[in-house]
């Protein structure tokens, strides 16, 4: 299906959030913004929804704190208990001090790591993944925001965008969604 | 300008009386000889059930410790419970005069780390936090005159004080502690005092008044920069005095024992009760209409400095707690095994209510924007703490003896009442802006 998008670039990112909220307020969609460092507020501006990485990062260290709580019982207290130095090894609550690092550690590295890698996975990230810049400018000192224009006044759309501060506009057919 | 309504005042005033008439009653019922100390546990046993058992296991447990004791005469096991009874309203007032105290000299900290670290979001807290310190020069004579009451013998809260413990002719003489004679007598004890409060006072005074200079000529930021400066310097001052005075007014009630990270351990128990109380008493006088210009972003920052320094304080105790299990040194590990078998309750209660409810209730970032839930999380960090300076006096003044009762909630209902009274009042005495300091235009836009 061919659909057709307006590649708006931008210099200045104080520009740019001007030029989002007046976007919206027009009620064209913004399909994305490709920005060469974090823009505070974008998010915000652009209406996105909020992360909810950190509340998988508290799950996951839930799983970390019960994988560290089994493992030291079954090991330490259930299938061997053995008398080292002295430790009281009759119940994990009795010992509980000596585990509580290792529960500690394993709780930060689940929540840590699982996080990390949900975030790979959730923003498509990983070795050899295609490149989807649209222009290599993005990623030095140029902002780019792509607005869709299918079935829409495409001569109205370019003027409305460089009144908003655009220094170059293009109009591009896009082949297949590649969303 | 804040107005001090009647009705707090009139409420802190109640608070006041109803405290000391409670502490008086606390005093007046103490024991004052063996035989009440006989008459009383008599009484109690009669009454049958878990108070009897809890007698029979002290008894027993004299019986091993104390066995020596025991030869000279059967009554020194309740000798033994008559000196803790009388210490009990004396321990009580205590616990709550240095609780306020610690309250007051927390604020104190975090106001010279906000100044030397520069910091962009709160000044338009400080005149809140000035005002809580207000409480550091009343709080700090009430405890030294505690702490000189203790020197002249008119209780036996701190053991050491004893003159025979150190008297090597007498047949109580302690040789540990005669070890510590040098550090730990009576002058030095008090000298030490009132050096540290002397400059903790100095600190206060010249910073409040470095303040509102600032706000009547801000020409070249003259008075900031002096403010700068000598936070700079009580902070070098205060950690080593703050780590001293916790030796000497908390360690000490144990003098065989000692930890050397506990200066930090209670640091982060003063940290954490300023905060918070920086908090609560800001979304009081926000609900009241007086601080416009504080956002629940400055509300968000302080619940993330109590969530912190709550996990900070508890990093600390297990620090100390593991450490001490894990080689179980028998001089050291004393300490622990008194709490543990007669403090279960409060000595384990209070690790829920410093660390797990508040990891659990100020974890979320959307919560800590919701005045009520950092309110409620902060009244039970400030409990917490309160049964942590608890834990740390009442075992070595009344031992198996403790009990939450008319006493301890007089004594610290004497001192919230005072608390309350002089810090609402030093609310009254400067504008609640302080419009001169030069972060004050970004900490009014302060958004996090």
């Amino acid at each position: 299906m061919a659909s057709k998008v307006i590649h708006a670039l931008y210099t200045d990112d104080d520009v740019l959030m001007d030029a989002v909220k007046q976007v919206r307020s027009e009620h064209y969609h913004i399909e994305e913004v490709y920005t060469p460092f974090p823009v505070h507020g974008l998010d915000k501006a652009m209406g996105l929804a909020p992360t909810r990485l950190a509340i998988t990062s508290f799950m996951y260290g839930c799983v970390g704190l019960t994988v560290a709580i089994t493992m030291m019982n079954y090991i330490m207290i259930e299938d061997w208990p053995q008398n080292i130095g002295g430790k009281p090894s009759f119940s994990y609550l009795e010992n509980m001090p000596a585990f509580v690092p290792i529960m500690f550690e394993l709780t930060v590295f689940f929540a840590a790591h699982l996080m990390v890698i949900t975030f790979y996975m959730r923003s498509k990230l990983w070795p050899f993944k295609e490149a989807e810049n649209p222009d290599v400018r993005t990623t030095d000192d140029h902002f780019l925001m792509e607005v869709d224009a299918s079935h829409q006044d495409v001569d109205k759309m370019t003027s409305f965008l460089s009144s908003t501060g655009a220094v170059e506009i293009k109009v591009i057919d896009k082949q297949e969604d590649n969303h | 300008m804040y107005t001090l309504s009647s009705k707090l005042r009139l409420f802190s005033i109640i608070l006041m009386v109803v405290g000391l008439v409670g502490l008086t009653t606390g005093f007046l019922s103490t024991p004052n000889t063996v035989e009440d100390v006989k008459e009383m546990m008599a009484a109690h046993d009669a009454h049958g059930g878990g108070h009897g058992d809890t007698h029979a296991k002290a008894d027993a447990h004299s019986s091993d410790g104390h066995g020596k004791e025991d030869a000279h005469g059967g009554d020194s096991h309740y000798e033994h419970v008559l000196h803790q009874l009388q210490n009990k309203p004396w321990a009580a007032l205590y616990v709550a005069a240095f609780f306020f105290f610690m309250i007051a000299l927390g604020v104190l900290a975090f106001y010279a780390i906000q100044f030397a670290a520069q910091a962009g979001w709160s000044p338009v807290l400080f005149r809140v936090m000035e005002a809580i310190t207000a409480y550091l020069v009343p709080g700090g004579i009430i405890l030294f005159v505690i702490l000189a009451l203790s020197g002249f013998h008119m209780n036996h809260i701190f053991h050491w004080m004893d003159t025979d413990l150190v008297d090597p002719a007498n047949e109580h003489y302690d040789a540990l502690i005669a070890g510590k004679k040098g550090w730990l007598n009576v002058p030095f004890f008090l000298i030490r005092a009132a050096f540290f409060l002397g400059g903790w006072f100095l600190y206060r005074h010249f910073a409040v008044k470095y303040s509102r200079k600032q706000d009547e000529d801000a020409t070249g930021n003259k008075w900031y920069k002096k403010s700068f400066k000598i936070s700079a310097g009580f902070l070098v001052f205060f950690i080593y005095t703050e780590s001293m005075a916790s030796w000497d007014w908390i360690m000490s009630f144990d003098p065989h024992w000692f930890s050397t990270l506990f200066g930090w351990y209670v640091f982060a128990g003063l940290f954490v009760s300023g905060i918070t109380t920086i908090a609560l008493i800001t979304i009081y006088l926000k609900s009241k209409g007086y601080l416009e210009f504080v956002n629940n972003s400055h509300i968000h920052d302080l619940a993330k400095f109590m969530f912190g320094v709550s996990i900070f304080w508890t990093y600390l105790w297990f620090s100390q707690f593991m450490l001490i299990w894990y080689s179980n040194i028998p001089e050291e590990v004393t300490y622990f095994i008194t709490r543990i078998e007669d403090y279960k309750l409060p000595f384990f209660g209070m690790l829920a209510m410093n660390f797990i409810f508040p990891l659990l209730v100020l974890m979320n970032s959307d919560y800590k924007r919701i005045n009520w839930f950092v309110v409620m999380a902060g009244i039970i960090i400030l409990c917490g703490h309160y049964i942590d300076v608890f834990n740390m006096v009442m075992p070595a003044s009344v031992g198996a003896s403790w009990f939450i009762g008319i006493s301890e909630i007089s004594a610290v209902l004497l001192f919230l009442g005072l608390f309350l009274f002089i810090v609402f009042k030093a609310l009254t005495k400067a504008p609640l802006l302080a419009k001169g300091n030069p972060y004050i235009e970004e900490s009014k836009h302060f958004h996090y």
